[in-house]
């Protein structure tokens, strides 16, 4: 089959299996999620054959002429506004990752919602299974809306895709939405929960206040520039330089800037970007396949992923390695917000909290990377982060699953999500303790082995060589301390003794769950050694820095090579061992019951960490309150129900004053007694009239003669 | 000799005599009786006029002999209503018989 | 004066004479009576007008017939209280003084009229074609039509009569 065909049809079976699985399929638990994983394997069979066949036209042949077609949608003027699909490099690396993330969180799912235990005792649609007694034992229980949980997941994997192959702005803010949409479905999943109604509506609107932007700067590009075709705007030097010419009337910004700017917000609020961070965290209270498909590997994805798209817009009319105003605003939201969560990580104690902040802080890098202009290393960290980031989600499930396991089997009521129950699960968990440290060491940038250690190096040494010192002394410090509380989580899950009695029955998770973790720690690994630059001492050149040059090819003007400096390597290699070596020698083996240590050392800073700076509260006193009190006090009690209903009623209570007035004095007394006295005169007057019938004919005809006579008389005489 | 207003006026007499004898007359009958001066009267009125315009055709005569016809029908009639009226209530008083008052 | 005259003078005072008296008796009997006397009076105006024919009719069915069949109904519905009642209703007055107006009405409207003031126009020739008549009566071109309907009112009569005096 052609490759632009075979394009068009990747996003078509997930959405094929949301709707079977929706109208058709959904009282039928194994055959829904049949159809979900067997639509995510054809949507990565094909995948694989497009991504091959880009890797085998080449970087050049690919760049110039990517695969795929457009059609003609909506009649604009005198010509058509059309959508289609494009597979350059960037699209070809990002459907792999893609593809595989999803395949395998899918797989993840079955064993996660505990596919073939029994129904719960208690259970109800809406909240999570709470446990079935089973010969006496109390084990875990099936999923009640499980098929729910894989139609949309499907409906996922649609919009993703569609933004995707997407080869313009339209149809990828449609995938975008989708994706939007489902992150709040499956966010409130259990929507039985108080805490996840709230966190769906909070994730929802604060990606919206983004989106909001995102939608202003995709108008203004319209405008300005009549199409919103990749090829056609990011491709066209004039429509570059015509943007990048005219101001925008707004902060003395060209029009490429303020559209830049605009389409950022979209990416802040999508990648829970400092200031629109907030709604990551409070997304874990979803399940975890939920948090490492949407939440780390492809919806936040996708906002760097646009951002990278929109690189020839952001970096319009400076001169080769100066930042325009649109980076270095994205710069400095990038490196700014990768140390802020940075810093919460450290003191947070729920296992999945720590992997959400560790997932802004990423994605922090990844957008400062695009800020300074390093367009390669921003979408090979993208790639990397996909893979362990998935991985340690899925690995944290995993180990929650097996904390639960433990949980049913002693009876006590502890979070089996907070790592200071937990320790030495190392033993009882292997393949899950395995996969999880290489997902850590690949986060932390552990040298060589690890993919994240080739993807992080390469930002270092793009921030260095172009001279963004501040850049690099924020990411270099953000660094640390994520070496620092990566390691600090797999101590305290993994290491030491048990904490609790539940830890120590904790036992490992089903096939389902561990063959994914396997498949994702592969990739893990191996998957920096596609993009080794040529120039690394020792082992640059051996394998060809394939990924820079298929990625590079992917722009319109190629970029220039960096040469290799020391300094970036070292300071890599010192961060992330040292933050690692620190975090094992604290935490190692932390007693049953022990306070975090480093709550004494940081005493006061240590509870504003724990609180996330407060942001939340500060949120909810400046917005969310006087938001609820225009709402309910303002707009319902004054407006409406006062001013408007009191004008209803009025109008309401003037009529039937009105209406009674007509009715009492007008209708009753004139109308109707005007009838009724035409009835009654008329009555009356025939009682009087009627003794004219006498019944004697002969005074009949003398009465007739006398007013004949008369009246001939009177005529007679006229 | 005679003009023909008095005949005329001989046939008003007749009839205003008639017309007395149909409004104050009690009986019946006698109301019968006076109905045909009337007719009569009209006959003497239609005739002089034949005789006085146009003699030499007899077709002014037609009416006259309808006019019996009708008088003889119309009286046959009354005398039965009459016979059937007596058989019921016994008398024949134009003024007692009132059943159709209000 | 001429015998004409005198003859007609004559017929109008016995007529008249007689009709008062038909409207005035108390006694129906009498009543009848004076009306086969008017009537006859009336058979020699038609006499004097050279009506012949109408004279022979008039005196055959209006005395004969008509007359004839009053006194039967009077004797068919005497009242024995017949003489204590007067003969006429409460409402005579304005009756006569109605028929008196009616009558000088008329009288002062034939007095004053010009076409009336005429003297009967001369003839010569048989006056009285019977046979004319007849052909009249029954020819389609005349008054076949009147005749026909007289005579089906005649029978409706005749039925009538015989419905409404039907002994039950």
């Amino acid at each position: 089959m052609a490759m632009d065909t075979l394009v068009w049809l990747l996003p078509l079976p997930p959405l094929l299996a949301f709707f079977l699985i929706i109208l058709f399929t959904y009282p039928k638990k194994g055959l829904s999620h049949s159809i979900s994983i067997g639509a995510a394997l054809l949507s990565w069979l094909g995948s694989m054959v497009v991504f091959f066949n880009a890797v085998g036209k080449g970087p050049e042949g690919l760049g110039e002429h990517p695969f795929g077609s457009a059609v003609n949608w909506l009649p604009v003027g005198k010509g058509w506004f059309q959508i289609g699909v494009a597979v350059d490099p960037l699209t070809a690396v990002v459907l792999f990752f893609v593809s595989i993330t999803i395949l395998m969180i899918t797989l993840y799912s079955v064993g996660y919602h505990n596919y073939g235990q029994p129904a719960g005792d208690h259970d109800r649609p809406g909240l999570p299974p709470e446990g079935a007694t089973q010969d006496g034992h109390k084990v875990p229980s099936v999923e009640p809306l499980y098929s729910r949980f894989f139609g949309f997941i499907s409906l996922f994997a649609f919009g993703m895709y569609t933004l995707v192959v997407s080869d313009n702005l339209l149809t990828l803010f449609v995938g975008w939405e989708i994706m939007g949409l489902c992150s709040y479905l499956l966010i409130g999943f259990w929507y039985g929960k108080l805490s996840a109604r709230a966190a769906m509506i909070k994730a929802f609107l604060v990606t919206r206040i983004g989106d909001v932007f995102m939608l202003l700067g995709i108008a203004f590009l319209y405008s300005a520039t009549g199409t919103l075709n990749f090829r056609e705007i990011f491709f066209n030097e004039e429509v570059l330089h015509q943007l990048t010419t005219t101001p925008a009337g707004f902060l003395g910004l060209s029009s490429a800037g303020l559209i830049g700017i605009l389409l950022f917000i979209g990416t802040v609020g999508k990648s829970a970007q400092f200031p629109l961070h907030v709604w990551l965290p409070d997304a874990m209270e979803g399940p975890t396949p939920v948090s490492a498909m949407i939440h780390a590997a492809t919806m936040v994805s996708a906002g760097v992923y646009m951002v990278i798209r929109i690189f020839p817009l952001l970096s319009a009319g400076a001169e080769h390695g100066a930042l325009t105003s649109p980076m270095v605003v994205i710069a400095i939201i990038g490196s700014f917000t990768a140390l802020f969560a940075a810093t919460i990580a450290v003191a947070q104690r729920d296992i999945k909290r720590v992997l959400a902040y560790s997932t802004i802080s990423q994605l922090g890098y990844m957008v400062a990377a695009v800020g300074i202009g390093a367009y390669v290393a921003a979408a090979f960290h993208l790639i990397t982060h996909a893979f362990f980031k998935a991985l340690l989600f899925l690995g944290s499930g995993s180990v929650i699953h097996g904390m639960e396991h433990g949980v049913f089997h002693t009876g006590d009521h502890l979070d089996a999500q907070d790592m200071f129950n937990m320790g030495g699960l190392r033993s009882k968990m292997p393949v899950t303790f395995w996969t999880f440290l290489i997902g850590g060491l690949a986060l932390s940038g552990f040298p060589i082995v690890t993919a994240g250690f080739w993807s992080k190096d390469e930002i270092f040494a793009d921030a260095f060589a172009h001279g963004h010192l501040a850049v690099f002394i924020t990411l270099a410090l953000a660094a640390l301390l994520t070496a620092f509380y990566t390691m600090r989580q797999i101590s305290l899950t993994f290491l030491g003794g048990s904490r609790t009695k539940a830890a120590d029955h904790a036992h490992e998770t089903p096939w389902t769950m561990t063959l994914p973790l396997v498949v994702l720690s592969v990739f893990a690994i191996s998957f920096g050694w596609l993009g080794i630059p040529e120039h690394f001492p020792l082992l640059g050149g051996i394998i060809p820095n394939w990924l820079g040059e298929f990625v590079a090819s992917s722009l319109p003007h190629s970029l220039a090579e960096i040469d290799f400096n020391w300094i970036p390597l070292a300071t890599s290699l010192t961060v992330a061992l040292g933050g690692l070596t620190l975090g094992w020698l604290i935490y190692r083996d932390l007693p049953q019951g022990a306070e975090d240590p480093i709550k004494k050392w940081l005493g006061p800073v240590y509870t504003l960490l724990e609180n996330k700076y407060y942001f939340d509260e500060f949120y909810d006193r400046v917005f969310v309150k006087p938001a609820t009190w225009l709402a309910e006090t303002f707009t319902y009690k004054w407006l409406d129900r006062t001013v408007i209903d009191g004008v209803l009623h009025s109008v309401a209570r003037a009529a039937q004053v009105i209406g009674s007035f007509l009715r009492n004095k007008i209708d009753l007394p004139i109308i109707n007694g005007f009838g009724d006295a035409v009835g009654e005169l008329t009555a009356k007057a025939g009682e009087k009239v009627r003794f004219i019938q006498t019944g004697k004919v002969q005074q009949y005809m003398l009465i007739a003669l006398v007013v004949a006579f008369g009246t001939l008389f009177y005529f007679l005489t006229q | 000799m005679i003009p023909l207003s008095w005949y005329l006026i001989f046939a008003a007499a007749l009839f205003s005599i008639g017309l007395y004898g149909v409004l104050a007359r009690k009986n019946i009958i006698a109301i019968l009786m006076s109905i045909e001066l009337m007719l009569t009267a009209i006959n003497i009125n239609f005739i002089a006029f034949w005789r006085y315009s146009l003699p030499g055709q007899m077709a002014g005569q037609v009416f006259a002999v309808i006019v019996f016809a009708v008088s003889a029908s119309e009286v046959a009639v009354g005398l039965a209503l009459v016979i059937s009226l007596f058989r019921r209530v016994k008398l024949i008083a134009a003024d007692e018989i009132n059943l159709l008052k209000w | 004066m001429s015998l004409g005259l005198f003859i007609f003078l004559l017929m109008v005072v016995v007529t008249i004479v007689a009709a008062v008296a038909v409207v005035t008796s108390r006694n129906l009997v009498n009543a009848a009576m004076w009306l086969m006397v008017a009537l006859f009076g009336a058979a020699i105006a038609f006499v004097l007008l050279q009506a012949t024919y109408i004279a022979v009719i008039q005196v055959l069915v209006y005395i004969g017939a008509i007359a004839v069949l009053i006194v039967y109904t009077i004797m068919l519905t005497r009242d024995p209280d017949e003489k204590h009642v007067p003969g006429v209703n409460k409402q005579w007055p304005i009756a006569a003084v109605l028929s008196l107006v009616l009558f000088l009405g008329l009288a002062y409207f034939y007095y004053t009229l010009p076409q009336t003031n005429v003297l009967a126009p001369t003839l010569d020739g048989d006056l009285n074609a019977i046979s004319q008549l007849g052909a009249l009566l029954v020819s389609p071109n005349a008054y076949v039509l009147p005749f026909e309907l007289a005579s089906i009112l005649l029978l409706a009569a005749l039925i009538g009569s015989i419905v409404v005096a039907w002994r039950k």
